[in-house]
């Protein structure tokens, strides 16, 4: 047992190791942010002050080493172009983000069981035909125009919501169906084909043969072992909402961490794209963590491999 | 004598787009306490779904009861509300599963899966339902059962499994046991063991056993009394001992032939012609008539099931 946690601390600390050489060369790669920062008619001399002032004229092993020092104390240095420590930015921006992707997440994932368990257990009748319905559509109609439509309905013809802007749980409702959707659809349909493996399954023939309430052979039995593709995507899903989403962050105007990642990618922000990317890498690691001792708890088999 | 099942008349369809599929038409049979049954006939004749009417467990929504009478015990099972047949399904009439490997949930401990069916059906709780566990598993003959009901199936063997589901049915005291081809999923050593502890349940509850099989050759050595079912139909039924040295319906005597057996001089076994028939397009008159060596033009009209000496039933014209 604690050796499997050592390995995977230890698989942990190499991905995240791994990352940080790929998201300190990339933005380094892609192009020089001294021409972004800088209007075109700056002279030469002025370019290669700030290059000098910004770090990057020393060698890159350097530049790497500051860097990785800096992230594993928690500073990831400061904004080239909002001039503001990057730790800030994303403390001051990820809040937004956390609460919408808390609200979808528990809108979309109970939800989506629930659709999926329904789908399962009255195949082919009309709550699987209501429960695919609404996967079909969550998965085929773009969110940017979910988003739209929503607002035009409930807060332009309605009047009943607000359209835009982070505020009391009013302002959450239009974000949260246009954010969830998409994961809606995936647990949905997921939980319906992973319930639908399980109930063929001999045990739970023998479990009805021996009188065990439907309730439980659904609930207690069937829903346990369906469950973990289930809980994977549920990681993954947490995951894209804590990360933020540009296109929903836009149509709402939500002060997210999607719009800052997307601005700091535009202006070529490479000490914020790196505190970023890696921020974002800890919070998928965690979730993949936090999934597998899920695992271990719902099924025996994972547990000490 | 009294009876502890009385099959009558039984008809399960299932309405499917290409038609009706008579899975059980039209079966009657019985079955006294402490008496072994051995249900015979090919794949898709209908004796799974005969064991799953009995226990109301029918696929739904395709497949449904459409006639007949279970009486189990003096009440018809097709009278009772699901509720009432909660507490006959695993209380009353136990199913023993195919392969014990797949048919315990992976997700939970022995001792969870064992305690809650005596739970349910013997009103156990606390102290008592826990020695009742220890003391069913070494009934079976599990070694260091308190250790053993920690476990999880699948750090269990083939073997145990076995044992464990063996222990389940023996808590529930059930008066009815059902083994629905219990062993062929199952290699030939487990095999064995399998079969000595279903004789052993048996015998120990006083039960009535409905062995579903293929195999002719267990048949023999587990049953009384054996009905060959071919398309949904009871086509023959005798005691153990006359089928084998007096088969009647061609059918079974072409089943016979297929089959090797223990301790005889292996003549050559030879396949019965042409296909198992289509459920949903069966001729008129005898479902046989089409790979029937001996048919006659008499066989277009289905043959009743004639009564012979010595409990002998046969549904062919030709038996005499």
């Amino acid at each position: 047992m604690a050796r499997y946690y050592s390995k995977r601390l230890g698989i942990v600390l190499i991905t995240l190791f791994l990352l940080s050489i790929v998201v300190f060369v990339l933005p380094r790669v892609a192009g020089d942010p001294v021409y972004l920062l800088l209007p075109s008619d700056a002279s030469e001399e002025d370019r290669q002050e700030l290059r000098e002032e910004l770090g990057l004229t020393k060698s890159l092993p350097e530049q790497y080493w500051i860097f990785l020092k800096g992230a594993v104390q928690g500073d990831f240095g400061e904004s080239v172009y909002i001039r503001q420590p990057v730790t800030e930015l994303i403390a001051d921006r990820f809040p937004a983000t956390l609460k919408l992707a808390a609200a979808t997440f528990v809108f979309a994932l109970p939800l989506g069981i629930l659709l999926g368990i329904l789908a399962a257990i009255r195949k082919n009748r009309w709550p699987d035909l209501l429960a695919r319905s609404v996967a079909v559509a969550g998965q085929s109609l773009p969110n940017f125009w979910i988003g739209i439509m929503l607002i035009l309905l409930f807060s332009v013809t309605w009047e009943l919501l607000p359209t835009s802007g982070i505020g009391g749980p009013d302002h959450y409702v239009l974000p949260v169906i246009t954010l969830g959707w998409v994961g809606l659809a995936g647990v949905t349909r997921l939980t319906r084909s992973s319930m639908l493996e399980v109930l063929g399954s001999d045990y739970i023939t023998f479990l009805r043969a021996s009188g065990i309430p439907e309730k439980s052979v659904v609930l207690k039995h069937a829903l346990r072992n369906a469950a973990i593709p289930v809980v994977t995507m549920a990681a993954i899903m947490f995951g894209y909402l804590l990360t933020g989403s540009i296109v929903v962050e836009s149509v709402f105007a939500w002060p997210g961490m999607g719009r800052l990642a997307y601005e700091s990618v535009a202006r070529a922000d490479f000490p914020l794209i790196q505190g970023i990317v890696l921020f974002y890498g800890v919070i998928f690691i965690s979730l993949n963590l936090l999934a597998d001792l899920f695992y271990s708890w719902i099924d025996p088999r994972i547990r000490y491999q | 004598m009294d009876k502890l099942l009385v099959v009558e008349d039984l008809k399960t369809h299932f309405f499917i787009r290409r038609g009706v599929i008579k899975a059980v038409d039209g079966v009657t049979f019985s079955l006294g306490r402490g008496e072994s049954l051995g249900l015979v006939g090919e794949s898709g004749s209908g004796k799974s779904m005969m064991c799953l009417s009995i226990l109301r467990l029918v696929p739904q929504p395709a497949g449904r009861i459409v006639g007949g009478s279970i009486r189990f015990e003096g009440d018809n099972l097709l009278d009772k509300t699901e509720r009432e047949m909660r507490y006959i399904r695993g209380g009353k009439i136990a199913l023993i599963p195919q392969d014990p490997m797949t048919s315990l949930d992976p997700t939970f401990s022995v001792w969870s899966q064992l305690s809650e069916r005596l739970r349910l059906h013997r009103g156990l709780s606390g102290k008592p339902l826990w020695d009742r566990s220890v003391e069913l598993l070494r009934q079976v003959r599990i070694p260091s059962p308190e250790e053993r009901l920690h476990a999880y199936p699948h750090q269990l063997s083939g073997g145990m499994r076995q044992r464990v589901i063996g222990a389940m049915a023996l808590g529930c005291e059930p008066s009815l046991l059902i083994a629905d081809e219990p062993t062929t999923a199952l290699d030939v050593t487990i095999q064995a063991q399998y079969l000595l502890l279903l004789r052993e349940m048996r015998d120990r509850l006083g039960a009535g056993l409905i062995f579903v099989t293929h195999d002719l050759g267990i048949v023999e050595c587990m049953c009384d009394r054996v009905a060959v079912m071919y398309a949904g139909k009871i086509v023959e039924e005798a005691p153990v001992t006359s089928i084998f040295a007096d088969a009647r319906h061609p059918y079974t005597r072409a089943l016979l032939k297929s089959v090797p057996r223990l301790g005889e001089r292996s003549e050559r076994l030879t396949a019965i012609e042409g296909q198992p028939p289509d459920l949903a397009r069966l001729p008129t008159g005898c479902a046989f008539r089409p790979r029937c060596p001996i048919r006659v033009g008499l066989c277009e009209e289905y043959p009743p099931l004639a009564q012979f000496e010595g409990g002998h039933r046969a549904a062919c014209w030709l038996a005499k």
